[in-house]
């Protein structure tokens, strides 16, 4: 375009920074990504990825166990976590140069370096350089959030960067918050050994996911001696000697002080909306958060903002779609303008996994939406039984009168792989006999989900 | 053997029926030929002959309750015989949209006049290819009686998907109307005080027939001034020492008989790449019901006496204000005549009434003054007619000839027997 540099300047080659500079190149516009640290974001480098690197090593680890069961002896003297570790960078490096060759694969420019708005169509950066854009997509990401008192110093107080960047493990963590993240770092952790304490404020963990889901999860924490505080806040903290005192307070206002080798502070995370030149824009944060309309654009034509600046849910999917449907939207095609909320899906990755989307019980009964259920065991699919992992159910909430799939909740060994099928179910409008009605191969885990839309019709067979 | 008796197609336009009342009870015999109950269809109340011998061993469809063609209204049998199993079967079957004739069972005449079914033909001639939905947009239309072929679809290709239809009340679309897509009810929210009244079948009827027959007939309107002095001086004559004097209506079907016979091309039907002209001016006569309107038809007034036409008209008429015309008593007018006269009005146009491609709207008879060829200005009796052509099959010349002998007929009687 005469003019400017780019037809797109994207703010963060994250996620959405770079899936969006991608898209930007398939539909034949010149973009360009500006990067401060490394491409793929806090999901390749600290987040998504590595964490599910050390979740695998973590579950093979956990397997020692069936292997002895064979009649080996395993010897776990030798034990060194450093190796978990590196494996879980190496997953990180490359995919960080795949993104890389992606990024070339599609003419799309990298520029390194810290970069702010400085005009509706032009982004300086720190060195001076100035870059033009006919559109330009704010895709900054988020931080982890700080508690006052329990400042991060990645040493003693983790953030979830601290957390994945650990090459020695604790002998005792305090992990504060019992989302995804701090219920995902309870589980590796516990695996390699450490006495988790896991703290949550809400009443039970998972506190989004549906209840009976994590009813599951919780009784399977307990078992290995996860310990477990929920309806209770950390007040606060001293750090002394060779660990941290961290003072809890519970519903009735009872206090109890607990020690560790570290306390893993994961309760949220903050939008990276300060210092990049909004204000010369014009654009306003609320809570933080950059609020847009259709197509993810903002209130200034021409600039659009995706992925966790926006106060959509903080998952990598939501970024790819965000970064689709704004950069679809610059070059002129139609997507839908926004995500419908309740086919967003949420995966955790523990044991049992948990993965769901749309309405969980609590919130139907809360917002009073008319909803039936219907459920079937894992135990019911002989593939669960034959692993050894017939803990777990499928759930479906849906609408009693015309059976739209309001929400589904899997907790159970390949939840986050089987709920697609679910999730297809309901974008694509199938209702629950087409997916009863089809065969779903034996012995599978996803027959499970057949079996579950059969409860829903009334014929669920193997139960 | 039990055997259920199904509400039957009770005319072609048929789709639901209300039942009205049982005349049988509960382990009543019945004889074939006896009537069971009175049905209301979508024009009249019928008496539903049973057509089998039995005892009522169970009534399925209360009084009150309505049936779509082809669900179970009742069992009947043998006493003391096991029903439960034809009980079960009997809920309420999906209606199959009869486009043929089904008012066999009703016994009516082989109406050759493409009757007012042919909604259902012609909606299945002018979608072409199926309909791209989503299964749980089927599903939300089918409840909510959405017909999909008006809703436009948003989804990948055009598929209609939930979206589409969150909008849109129960009942939105009009089923069978084969109208420009994307044609969508409003919702209208009733205020404080204001009265809601359920839509009867008959007014069901009237709404989708007549804006059919807008939607698809291309109308335009003629008017003509008749003198009237001649006519009344006529029928004044004629009703001398007559009980029954003959109305002003019959004296209209018949000329108008005699001239549609005259001009064929007005007394035709479009039926889409063929237009059939009848043989005979079946006159089909606007009467007001306390529900709504129907029009009794006199067949071939082209042919018949003005006494005969006038003595039938009678005897129909009765019938319609009593909703015990039959279908054939009201269906397949060729050429319809609306008369609000005697509601006071000067000059109206009516909406043709298919499968007639012209409907004649008669004002009131007033004293006007006239300016004749001399210049002079003299008091008559006049009324206004006009004329309402569908210009797919009756062109202006054609339709302004028609008129015009019409209304010299009316001007001087006579003229009809030259």
């Amino acid at each position: 375009m005469a003019g400017y540099d780019y037809d797109v300047l994207i703010l963060g080659a994250g996620p959405g920074g770079y899936v969006a500079g991608i898209r930007a190149g398939q539909l034949g516009l010149k973009a360009a990504v500006i990067e401060r640290d490394k491409v793929g974001g806090v999901c390749l480098n600290v987040g998504c990825i590595p964490s599910k690197a050390l979740i695998h090593q973590a579950e093979l680890f956990r397997s020692i166990p069936n292997l002895k069961e064979m009649g080996l002896s395993v010897d776990t003297k030798g034990f060194d976590y450093k190796h978990v570790f590196d494996k879980s960078r190496k997953a990180a490096d490359t995919l960080v140069k795949g993104v890389q060759f992606l990024l070339k694969k599609n003419k799309v420019e990298t520029i390194t370096g810290e970069g702010a708005l400085s005009g509706k169509n032009e982004i300086t950066l720190k060195d001076g350089k100035k870059v033009t854009g006919k559109n330009i997509i704010i895709a900054t990401g988020s931080r982890p959030r700080v508690i006052p008192g329990f400042e991060f110093d990645e040493k003693v107080v983790l953030s979830s960067t601290g957390a994945i960047m650990l090459s020695r493990l604790p002998k005792k963590a305090l992990i504060l918050g019992a989302g995804a993240i701090g219920v995902e770092f309870a589980h590796v952790l516990n695996s390699f050994g450490v006495d988790v304490h896991l703290v949550e404020m809400l009443d039970r963990i998972l506190p989004i996911e549906d209840a009976e889901a994590v009813q599951v999860l919780s009784r399977a924490f307990q078992k290995r001696g996860i310990q477990m505080s929920t309806g209770t806040k950390a007040v606060s903290m001293q750090k002394g000697g060779a660990g941290v005192s961290v003072v809890l307070e519970d519903k009735t206002g009872t206090q109890k002080t607990v020690e560790a080798d570290q306390v893993l502070v994961v309760v949220g995370r903050t939008p990276n909306t300060d210092g990049i030149g909004l204000d010369k824009v014009g654009i306003t944060t609320e809570r933080g958060f950059i609020s847009v309309g259709d197509y993810n654009q903002t209130r200034v034509a021409g600039i659009y903002a995706i992925g966790d600046v926006v106060n959509t849910p903080l998952l990598a999917h939501i970024a790819f779609k965000e970064a689709e449907i704004a950069v679809e939207h610059i070059a002129g095609k139609s997507p839908h303008p926004r995500i419908d909320p309740l086919s967003i899906p949420s995966a955790t990755y523990c044991e049992p996994q948990v993965a769901s989307f749309g309405l969980p019980e609590w919130k139907a009964t809360e917002q009073k939406v008319p909803f039936a259920k219907a459920s079937f065991p894992y135990r019911g699919a002989g593939k669960s039984v034959a692993v050894e992992q017939s803990e777990g159910f499928v759930k479906v909430m849906y609408d009693p009168k015309t059976k739209e799939i309001l929400g589904v909740h899997i907790v159970g060994a390949d939840a986050t792989e089987i709920i697609h099928e679910m999730l297809l179910g309901r974008t694509a409008e199938l209702l629950p006999e087409d997916i009863a009605t089809m065969i779903h191969a034996h012995p599978t885990l996803s027959e499970a989900v057949g079996e579950a839309m059969r409860a829903v019709e009334g014929w669920a067979i193997h139960i | 053997m039990p055997e259920k008796v199904l509400m039957m197609a009770l005319s072609p336009t048929m789709e639901t029926g209300t039942l009205v009342k049982w005349r049988k009870k509960e382990g009543d015999t019945v004889a074939s030929g006896e009537v069971l109950c009175e049905v209301e269809t979508d024009k009249a109340t019928m008496d539903y002959e049973s057509t089998s011998d039995g005892t009522l061993l169970k009534i399925v469809l209360p009084a009150g309750g309505q049936a779509k063609v082809g669900d179970t209204i009742a069992i009947l049998g043998k006493p003391g015989e096991d029903i439960s199993a034809l009980l079960a079967d009997s809920k309420p079957a999906a209606a199959k949209p009869s486009a043929a004739p089904a008012a066999a069972a009703a016994g009516a005449p082989a109406v050759s006049r493409p009757a007012a079914a042919a909604p259902a033909a012609t909606a299945a001639a002018a979608v072409s290819g199926r309909v791209r939905s989503s299964p749980l947009a089927r599903q939300i239309a089918s409840q909510k009686g959405i017909d999909l072929r008006t809703i436009r679809g948003s989804g990948p290709n055009g598929r209609i998907v939930k979206r589409d239809l969150d909008s849109l009340p129960a009942g939105a679309g009009a089923p069978r109307a084969p109208t420009a897509a994307g044609v969508t009810a409003r919702v209208y929210q009733p205020g404080p005080g204001d009265e809601v009244v359920p839509v009867s079948q008959m007014r069901k009827v009237i709404a989708r027939r007549l804006s059919e027959s807008m939607y698809t007939a291309p109308h335009y309107y003629l008017t003509v001034a008749v003198g009237m002095d001649e006519l009344l001086a006529k029928r004044a004559l004629l009703n001398e020492g007559r009980e029954k004097k003959a109305s002003l209506n019959a004296f209209l079907m018949a000329l108008a008989g005699r001239a549609l016979l005259r001009h064929p091309q007005v007394n035709s039907t479009w039926n889409g790449d063929t237009i059939i002209r009848h043989s005979s001016a079946d006159i089909g006569l606007a009467v007001a019901l306390p529900e709504g309107l129907i029009t009794p038809v006199v067949r071939d007034c082209g042919r018949k006496g003005i006494l005969a036409i006038d003595a039938e008209l009678t005897a129909l008429i009765e019938k319609a204000r009593a909703g015990k015309l039959a279908p054939a008593e009201y269906e397949g007018a060729t050429f319809s005549i609306s008369n609000l006269g005697a509601a006071g009005i000067d000059e109206f146009t009516a909406v043709i009434n298919p499968p007639g491609s012209a409907i004649l709207a008669v004002g009131a008879v007033r004293k006007e003054p006239v300016v004749q060829a001399d210049d002079s200005i003299v008091v008559r009796q006049r009324m206004r007619a006009t004329l309402s052509c569908d210009h797919r099959v009756v062109d202006g010349a054609v339709g302004a000839a028609f008129l015009r002998e019409l209304a010299d007929m009316l001007e001087n009687p006579m003229l009809a027997l030259a």
